[in-house]
């Protein structure tokens, strides 16, 4: 992959799973990746393929089970103190639902300001002047500092938590379903803001989410999960353009297109059945129960996660020859 | 063609603490035998209340319909009694909702939610009506029917849940279905199988579908005719053909150029639509997108364009359209194929 | 068409519309607690219930001192007079004690009662129900086992013991009421942090760093005074009863104390003589219960709108 010291962001092995009384849903099992300064990974798949419990495992929310994650050349999960706190600052998360994501007792000013405070950073007239600037960056002014969230509409209030993650002039952002409670008028003006500031301030975005053709607009990369495992990771364009996984390719082709004669000629891949359940997920490759090119070995071992084209990365038993 | 279904002039408010709510401000479509009519817009714009209010579902209070007609078969709906919708309910109208975990009465085996209205309605007996539930839930591709029947919602999968209530729907064989966002609480892979479930069946019952819908994706793939709605009003009308190749209304390029394409380079630039939808608590007089809209003259903001008709089966509210109004060409995002 | 006809091309022209107009929010800026007054003013059944309570509160401070008897002079001249008898506006007592003083004297302890009892209540549940919900896990688990161990003993039995070994007063018998009273305030407490524990705006304020006591005095308990309030007003009227009717099995204050739970109790046996001395204090203990109820209720519907309808 890139070279390390572009690296802002390494997981390994990363694993999370949740005891649910005896049971133990393995929500995250065994996923690898970098991200690079400066890109977009997108990190997409269906509701409990566990893409958002690797964002939170990443900032810390939940306790990872097993595996490493280095975040600028340090351990995450070993950090302390003043290291804690600077991790605190530079990695920040956006979240889905901005009906939830603001206190409603809580005005704008000290929902975004909430993160100077808890660093210390700024007071009195400085910490208002620098909200109002956060304000203006999203496009809202300083006549909305004082309001509360539920004067908001859905877009505005996701404006002010980007304002919020903005505060601390972090590298790094976690974006978990950012606009997918959103409308598709109000979306583009969010993933259009998103985009700006990247540009400008040079971040660093894990976009998580499940609509695809968003995730391929916005990353420069894109990962593709299944039932806890990462099963392909590669450039946008070569996801798209050749898909390797039978997964991502049933995915890509299962996303509507607003084209009517698109939709009328393109050949469908049509998964048959359900998502196994990740509390007994099935033996060897996960996918093997809908897959439709599924084989002998596929039940029998998991397929060894590797470099299937340059830069193209997949886990799966189709590829074996290739190497 | 016959008409199924013909809403005309539909006015539906709500009193709330702040005052009246205007949801469905003057709206008319119709649905004729056999066709899927998808109703499109953003969250608020008044096309779930719509659906409902063609049922008859909308609490009153504080609900109620201020004016307008819901001639279905000759009937106007909107003066029935409540004894007289619960014989259309789910016999000559059905609806599937969006989410199937709550739209399913989880104490109730699916097999009696399905019987339960063909027993009522099509005066079948308990044999006839089981072996009818059997036959519709093979019909709507749930594997083992015999042994499902019995099984209780919890035991099904999302996508399992909205088959069944698809089954229940199409029960007692509906002149109307009107499906409110069927797809969106479903995964992608999953959503496929709903739409090509529902593609199918229309071919093999010949139910005319109401689509509620935000999703553009979803309509390409199964409408034959849609209705943009944009805050309570019905702003553009069409063949599917035409709403996506030749729009006219400025939300509707909107729309369009907001959303991102999977088989589109990256680089050209979403367009988003500035603003917000206007408060319907007090819409503004003249027409309600002139606020965000980028080609807005001094009328819109006076008057509500009257609707024109581009074709005999498109029409638009616009005053673009009008004569005197300058020549104004779609944004490049809104323009597809070629 | 024919309306559209006489349009003057001049209002073809483009609007100067001020794109960052659609961001402006016209409406005043109201925060949660004003809202919640403004739908609590509608409720008329709450106003009617605030204002009683009110009342209540300025008679049970001034009212004793509307006459010049107090609370336990006795007079075996004025014995058992009838109401409205001179300034004696609820009559006497069998032992020529002026009612009127005493019925107020007692709304006065009972509610005193109450309120320490309902503050003892929130300390101790919102205290222990914050920590059990937003630690969760084994703490919880261990905390609610406790909880419904306590729980289980019949509240009368422990009342009673308690009673039996101090002597009652005012102190005592609001600590009896809420040595298992804090419960179900433990458990709205819990229930709610359990749901807020979770919510993005917490978790928003964990990614930020924020410290545990920040999460709870800034974002928690907030968020929970709305349920906490509700619970409040529903006990208070519940410990007001609870004091009566300790008070009235022989209980409650020794004489010549006075609340209103003694004074039905002195009412009830001379019921079928002088009905008047059970009537006034049961008046006045029904409307204070009655007053709290619908203010309970109030406060319930403006606190959380969406419970309404």
């Amino acid at each position: 992959m890139a070279s390390k010291e572009n690296v802002i962001l390494e997981v390994k092995d990363l694993k999370k799973h949740f005891h649910i009384g005896k049971q133990v849903v393995q929500a995250v099992d065994g996923v690898t990746f970098d991200v690079i300064r400066g890109e977009t990974l997108g990190l997409v798949g269906e509701s409990g393929c566990g893409k958002s419990t690797i964002g939170r495992t990443l900032i810390r929310l939940y306790e990872a089970t097993s595996g490493s994650v280095k975040f600028n050349d340090q351990d995450v999960y070993k950090l302390k103190g003043k290291g804690l706190n600077q991790f605190n600052q530079k990695m920040q998360m956006i979240f889905q639902d901005p009906y939830a994501s603001l206190n409603p007792r809580m005005k704008v000013l000290d929902i975004i300001a909430e993160g100077i405070d808890i660093h210390g950073l700024a007071k009195g007239e400085e910490r208002r002047r620098r909200v109002v600037e956060l304000l203006e960056v999203v496009g809202l002014n300083a006549e909305h500092a004082d309001r509360f969230a539920h004067e908001f509409s859905g877009g505005q209030r996701q404006r002010i938590g980007i304002a919020r993650a903005l505060a601390l002039e972090p590298d790094f952002i976690i974006a978990d379903e950012p606009i997918s409670a959103l409308d598709v008028s109000i979306q583009a003006q969010v993933v259009n803001l998103m985009k700006k500031l990247q540009k400008e301030r040079g971040l660093t975005y894990l976009f998580i989410a499940h609509d695809l053709s968003m995730v391929k607009y916005i990353s420069d990369r894109i990962g593709v999960m299944y039932l806890g495992n990462l099963v392909e990771l590669s450039d946008s364009d070569s996801l798209y353009d050749e898909p390797l996984h039978p997964y991502t390719q049933a995915l890509l082709s299962a996303v509507p297109v607003p084209d009517p004669e698109v939709s009328r000629t393109r050949e469908r891949i049509i998964l048959e059945g359900d998502v196994p359940s990740p509390i007994n997920p099935p033996s060897g490759c996960r996918f093997r129960t809908r897959c439709p090119h599924v084989m002998d070995i596929c039940a029998q071992e998991v397929p060894e996660w590797k470099e299937a084209r340059p830069k193209h990365w997949v886990a799966c038993h189709l590829y074996n020859e290739d190497k | 063609m016959t008409k199924v279904l013909d809403v005309k002039d539909l006015h539906v408010s709500f009193n709330t603490f702040n005052g009246e709510v205007q949801a469905v401000r003057g709206v008319t479509f119709d649905v004729t035998k056999g066709e899927t009519v998808a109703i499109v817009g953003e969250s608020g714009c008044g096309k779930s209340v719509t659906s409902q209010t063609i049922m008859r579902l909308i609490p009153n209070p504080p609900g109620f319909i201020k004016e307008g007609q819901i001639v279905f078969e000759g009937q106007d709906l909107a003066q029935y009694s409540e004894k007289q919708m619960e014989k259309v309910r789910g016999n000559d109208i059905a609806m599937i909702f969006q989410d199937p975990m709550t739209s399913l009465n989880p104490t109730m085996t699916v097999g009696r939610q399905i019987t339960e209205g063909l027993i009522q309605h099509q005066n079948m007996s308990k044999q006839e009506a089981h072996e009818k539930a059997i036959e519709m839930l093979r019909l709507v591709g749930i594997p083992s029917p015999e042994s499902r029947i019995k099984q209780y919602p919890h035991q099904f999968s999302g996508g399992m849940r909205q088959r069944a209530m698809i089954a229940i729907a199409l029960a007692c064989q509906p002149k109307l279905l009107i499906a409110d966002e069927p797809t969106t609480a479903l995964d992608v892979t999953i959503q496929a199988q709903i739409i090509d479930l529902m593609k199918d069946l229309q071919n093999k019952i010949d139910t005319s579908i109401i689509l509620i819908t935000h999703d553009l994706g979803v309509v390409a793939d199964i409408a034959d005719r849609v209705v943009v709605m944009y805050a309570g009003k019905v702003i553009e009308t069409g063949k599917l053909d035409e709403i996506f190749y030749q729009p006219k209304h400025p939300y509707t390029w909107g729309l369009l150029a907001s959303m991102p394409r999977l088989d589109q380079d990256d680089n050209t630039e979403l367009l988003p639509i500035p603003g917000s939808p206007p408060n319907l608590l007090n819409p503004p007089p003249g027409c309600p997108f002139a606020a965000r809209c980028p080609h807005a003259m001094k009328v819109c903001t006076e008057q509500m364009p009257e609707t024109t008709e581009v074709s005999t089966t498109h029409q638009v509210a616009c005053w673009l359209d009008h004569p005197l109004a300058p020549d104004v060409k779609p944004p490049a995002g809104a323009v597809r194929g070629e | 068409m024919n309306t559209s006809e006489k349009l003057s091309p001049d209002l073809f022209k483009p609007a100067q519309l001020d794109s960052s107009e659609g961001e402006q929010i016209r409406k005043e800026s109201v925060s949660y607690w004003q809202d919640v007054i403004r739908r609590f003013r509608t409720n008329i059944g709450a106003i009617v219930g605030l204002s009683i309570i009110i009342l209540f509160i300025v008679m049970s401070f001034v009212g004793p001192y509307m006459n010049s008897y107090d609370i336990s002079t006795q007079n075996y001249d004025i014995q058992n007079l009838e109401s409205f008898s001179g300034d004696h506006y609820f009559g006497t007592d069998k032992f020529g004690r002026d009612l009127w003083t005493r019925a107020w004297y007692g709304a006065k302890i009972s509610l005193l009662i109450a309120f320490l009892a309902a503050f003892l209540d929130v300390t101790i549940g919102v205290t222990y129900g914050g920590v059990s919900g937003y630690y969760g896990g084994r703490v919880d688990n261990i905390m609610q086992r406790f909880l419904e161990i306590l729980y289980s003993i019949p509240n009368l039995i422990i009342i009673i013991l308690m009673l039996l070994v101090f002597e009652p007063g005012i102190i005592p018998i609001a600590l009896a009421l809420s040595i298992t009273g804090w419960v179900p305030m433990a458990r709205i407490v819990r229930a709610q942090m359990m749901k807020l524990k979770s919510q993005e705006y917490v978790l928003a304020a964990r990614t930020l760093g924020a410290s545990t006591y920040r999460i709870m005095t800034k974002h928690l308990i907030p968020n929970v005074m709305g349920p906490i309030i509700v619970a409040v007003t529903f006990a208070i009227p519940s410990a007001i009863f609870f004091e009566a009717f300790l008070s009235f099995i022989g209980l409650g204050l020794r004489p010549p104390g006075a609340s209103l739970g003694v004074l039905l109790n002195d009412g009830n046996k001379l019921l079928q003589i002088y009905p008047y001395q059970l009537f006034w204090p049961a008046l006045i203990i029904s409307l204070i219960m009655l007053s709290f109820n619908l203010l309970g209720d109030g406060l319930r519907d403006a606190l959380d709108p969406k419970m309404r309808k």
